[in-house]
């Protein structure tokens, strides 16, 4: 057992409060990209409009020019929206769905080709620079990089894993969760999820410094084993990953509502969505990622009822964390069904997916602190 | 479910199943709803329309989610099999609801009814979808890929490729070539010259992602029965040992022992434990958490049988001793003052360590003493052992330190029948007080006793006396017996395993048709299907492409036209030569927009609709 060194972890409590110091102009910056985002993107379509010619010509036109008329979901080019639309239509129609389910070139051209748009439905890097939202990326970085010398500090300080108590289940979580965001900003740009992300691990950070605060200490016998290293982390990791795709889900209501009321021809009321890809890709990408996650839960579940069996002498035994895991994995394999279930697409596996992750928030918050089971060491 | 077992069904179309969502299963959904409907069914076609609604995935789905709120309500009451006193105590507590809930079985949550309906019929349709799946997916991996579909351009990954003629390659071998590519590609392939001029092949890829989730699913009901097995066979027990007790596995030897339902005595081997020493530390370094315990070692000597020789082990918390087929943990510990009572006539009534039950903070623990060997009267003693004592002026005293810095026994003491010889059980822990006279009390004018370590208090009316002769520490065993543990971890394992093969492998159709135009050059086409999510099939279509490209030196380039949308628009008719030149290809699809017919769209409809460019 390593000592515990007591200064390591006043340096820790210090990068914390930094890395959310910085959290928070990052946060800025991503909003104002989002606002700034949404106005240009709004002009590109006012001109997409106007391009589409009067609203004579445009009736005589068909469809094309009917649905760029509208001011279209997307900046995309006026045909480029029609199709969008029609396909959203389909989608939101049920099982005709399926047809575009594979994610390919078809889906793929989505509202993202047109000028202005952001993020493209496969959500790939567009070529024009979103300056806010660079400026926001390189912050996170930052706070990151001084997360990270937080969460190691807290180790080197405790000589052990950084998650043993609620106080580092919330700063390594809050850091895992940034981690994972940055490392799959590498592949697909979801950068619109920015103020998401960012602002949940601020108030993980603020919850963690103000209401579970928790000095550098050993851990009881019944964690001093290195399942915790193996199960906890799984877990950790599952959760950041499931907080993308509950953002994502989210999303994607707000967004299959707002495509909704633009194929009615309704007034698009919510300007900043226009950053965000339309609801089918989120959906497929939310899958992806809900996919993976499903897997870590999995292993969580099982590596949990393993250490169970070393610790206790049984590997299921019903305590109240083992319920809400049960509970959680339960609702996501539904979510995988639901995918793969005629009429359960689209918005109904969203729900699915948003459920699941209440129930790992609870499990998480509520289960921990006012359940009294065989978990009961959260460091409270 | 159906929709995945029927492949064929679905696939009839030329879309295949991708392409055509709505048609058989629909049907198939409306017939059953017609079937229900009619009186004349006949109980054989309502047991067969209840199977098929049983085994839908619609209902596999709603059973899950069932599940899922169906286990809550076990984490928000207390449970027996956990826990039984609290569920006595928590009914005692809410006499206006308790008993509603006990009815309703919601403090045995998951051995009750209707939670083992919920999973049973889970279960059922769990067999009854993966019987016929496994079934038809072993047909389909030893049949041949499905037809070629006539219009490859609906398909979601379409493509085409012109050799030229200089090069040589007539339509028949270019298709030769491509299942070459396809087969070291890992797709099972067939060429089919049947119609002669248009040579086709049909190729699949990724039975083993349909073999995952069988093996997944399958795994599921292993891990059920493995569990099943557990209950049947197995048993578990505790026991208190205190520094210096061995333990016998054998039922006498247990302070409490829960058999499985097909338990037999004889399965318990001989071995024995004893308890040599034990040491707890406590973290004496932080701030925080200061007296929190760090450390549990139970150094024990272990025989396999009564003749076997001793061996040390040691035993810890999160680490078992294994033996004789069961599995030894450290559950708890504590104190056990040792003790010397000597009845009225001075002669030693009882003499050892008394376990004391843990209470609270810092070791705080509960002491009982029976003597029932006392004469001429039985003798009670109940109160408190404190490792580390301390007094607040109000007079109530705690433990303020978990380790033994100042050890005390304050104990009240009676006199009478302890009601031990009548045969009821009694708990060790507890005195019960109601047909005995108090001898020494707070209250009383003998006061309480307390004592330290070494001294002995002489009780009133030449009752006799006690002395409090040292402490020594006591482990809780729980001692396990699961037979149906090892292949439950194998079914697990073999759950993951399937559900990763059947999450990332991905099965794929891929049809190619060759053509041979007029002016000689060979025409090619492709097209990719995927079966559930991929979305990687863009790639293998680029992929394909290339390596196709390859085979016959032609440039790799995809020209814009050819990710069009494969709607309606796809199958406008175009000269192939479009694709070297977009412009040409908007004036072409607009000019011949008329002349579309069904039966020559194939090489026809190679070029996609202008605009389609965008998607690029
Ligand atoms: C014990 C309850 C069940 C659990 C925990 C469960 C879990 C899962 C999971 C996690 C998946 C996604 C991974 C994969 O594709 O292999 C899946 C897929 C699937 N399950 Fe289940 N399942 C259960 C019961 C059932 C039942 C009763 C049925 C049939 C009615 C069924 C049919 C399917 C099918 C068809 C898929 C493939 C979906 C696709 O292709 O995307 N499952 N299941």
């Amino acid at each position: 057992m390593f000592p515990i060194n007591e200064t390591m972890g006043q340096y820790s409590e210090l990068f914390m409060l930094l890395a959310a110091g910085t959290y928070t102009v990052a946060f800025i910056a991503f909003a104002w990209d989002l606002a700034k985002s949404s106005k240009a993107l709004r002009t590109v379509d006012l001109k997409a409009a106007a391009a589409a010619g009067t609203p004579d010509a445009a009736a005589s036109d068909g469809a094309a020019a009917d649905a760029g008329a509208k001011v279209p979901v997307a900046a995309g080019s006026v045909r480029g929206a029609a199709a969008d639309a029609d396909r959203v239509a389909g989608h939101l129609a049920g099982p005709a769905g399926r047809a575009e389910r594979p994610s390919s070139s078809v889906s793929a051209g989505g509202p993202g080709s047109g000028a202005g748009q952001t993020a493209n439905a496969s959500m790939e890097y567009a070529a024009e620079r979103r300056v806010p939202a660079r400026v926001a990326v390189a912050l996170t970085v930052l706070g990151a990089a001084i997360h990270a010398a937080g969460v190691l500090t807290r180790a080197v300080g405790a000589g052990r894993v950084p998650w043993g108590n609620m106080y580092e289940f919330l700063t390594t979580g809050a850091f895992v969760a940034v981690a994972v965001f940055l490392v799959v900003l590498i592949r697909r740009d979801l950068r619109f999820l920015g103020t998401f992300v960012v602002g949940l691990v601020i108030i993980m950070l603020v919850a963690a410094s103000v209401a579970y605060w928790t000095p550098v200490g050993h851990l009881v016998p019944a964690l001093q084993s290195y399942w915790l290293v193996i199960h906890v982390s799984i877990a950790v990791l599952s959760s950041a990953l499931f907080t993308l795709t509950f953002a994502m889900s989210a999303l994607q209501l707000v967004q299959s509502h707002r495509q909704k009321t633009l194929a009615a021809g309704g007034e698009d009321k919510l300007g900043f969505m226009r950053l965000v890809p339309s609801a089918l890709s989120l959906e497929n990408l939310s899958y992806r990622i809900n996919a993976i996650a499903f897997i870590g839960w999995t292993f969580t579940l099982m590596f949990g009822a393993i250490w169970a069996e070393k610790a206790w002498g049984r590997f299921w035994g019903w305590d109240t964390k083992e319920v809400w895991t049960f509970v959680i994995w339960v609702v996501y394999a539904g979510y995988l069904h639901a995918r793969a279930t005629r009429g359960w697409t689209g918005t109904r596996a969203a729900w699915l997916s948003i459920v699941g992750y209440l129930c790992v928030v609870f499990n998480f918050t509520i289960v921990n602190q006012f359940f009294n089971g065989l978990h009961s060491y959260s460091g409270l | 479910m159906s929709e995945r077992v029927k492949p064929t069904k679905k696939s009839s179309g030329a879309g295949g199943p991708q392409g055509t969502p709505e048609g058989p299963r629909q049907d198939h959904v409306k017939a059953a709803k017609a079937d229900a409907a009619l009186p004349a069914l006949g109980i054989l076609g309502m047991l067969r329309w209840a199977w098929t609604q049983l085994t839908s995935m619609r209902t596999a789905l709603f059973l899950l989610l069932l599940l899922a709120v169906a286990a809550v309500p076990g984490s928000l009451f207390p449970q027996r099999p956990a826990n039984p006193s609290v569920v006595t105590q928590y009914i005692k507590d809410h006499p206006d609801y308790g008993k509603i809930l006990d009815s309703l079985q919601l403090y045995d949550v998951y051995s009750s009814a209707w939670f083992s309906a919920i999973y049973i019929l889970l279960f059922i349709s769990l067999i009854g979808c993966v019987v016929p799946r496994a079934i038809a997916h072993y047909r389909a991996m030893r049949s041949q890929p499905p037809r070629t579909p006539k219009r490859l351009s609906r398909l979601p990954e379409y493509g085409t490729l012109v050799v030229p003629a200089e090069a040589g390659v007539p339509a028949s071998d270019a298709i030769e070539d491509a299942a070459a590519l396809l087969k070291k590609r890992g797709y099972r392939v067939e060429v089919r010259h049947d119609d002669g001029a248009r040579p086709s092949l049909g190729a699949e890829r990724g039975f083993l992602k349909e073999v995952g989730n069988l093996v997944f699913h399958t795994s599921l009901i292993g891990v059920l029965v493995s569990v099943a097995v557990g209950g049947l066979f197995g048993y578990s027990g505790q026991r208190i040992l205190v520094e210096g007790d061995t333990f016998v596995n054998t039922l006498v030897g247990y302070d409490q022992f829960t058999p499985g339902t097909n338990f037999q005595s004889s399965q318990l081997q001989p071995y024995s434990i004893q308890l040599d020493k034990f040491q707890a530390t406590f973290d004496r370094e932080s701030k925080g958490k200061f007296g929190q315990p760090i450390d549990f070692t139970a150094d024990v000597t272990t025989k396999e049988n009564p003749g076997a020789p001793a061996k040390k082990e040691v035993l810890k918390v999160n680490d078992p001793v294994t033996l004789g087929g069961t599995s030894i943990y450290l559950t708890g510990n504590g104190y056990a003052p040792v003790v010397t009572v000597r009845d009225g006539k001075g002669n030693i009534a009882m003499q050892g360590p008394v376990v004391a039950k843990l209470q609270g903070e810092n070791y705080y623990s509960s002491v009982v003493i029976k003597v029932p060997d006392a004469k001429p009267e039985q003798l009670g003693f109940a109160g408190f052992f404190l490792p580390t004592a301390f007094v607040t002026d109000k007079g109530i005293s705690f433990s303020g330190d978990p380790d033994l810095i100042n050890p005390q026994l304050s104990l009240n003491s009676y006199y009478g029948d302890l009601g031990l010889d009548k045969g009821a059980p009694q708990n060790v822990f507890e005195l019960d007080v109601k047909d005995l006279k108090p001898l020494n009390g707070r209250d009383l004018a003998a006061g309480g006793i307390t004592l330290a370590p070494g001294s002995t208090y002489t009780l009133p009316d030449g009752k006799g006396s006690i002395s409090f002769d040292g402490v020594k520490k006591y482990i809780g065993v729980d001692i396990h017996h699961n037979p149906g543990q090892l292949s439950a971890l194998i079914f697990a394992l073999l759950a993951v395993a399937g559900l990763v093969v059947s999450l990332y492998v991905n099965r794929r159709r891929v049809w190619v048709r060759t053509g041979t135009h007029e002016d000689g050059r060979t025409m090619v086409e492709y097209g990719l299907l995927t079966r559930g999510e991929d979305h990687r099939l863009a790639g293998e279509a680029v992929a394909i492409r290339g390596l196709l490209a390859g085979a016959w030196g032609l440039d790799t380039q995809i020209p814009p036209s050819e990710r069009a949308d494969n709607g309606p628009a796809g199958t406008d008719p175009a000269d192939a030569s479009v694709h070297t030149d977009p412009v040409d290809a908007s004036a072409a699809s607009g000019a011949d927009a008329s002349a579309a017919t069904p039966s020559e769209d194939f090489i026809q409809s190679t070029a996609g609709s202008p605009e389609s460019k965008k998607d690029q």
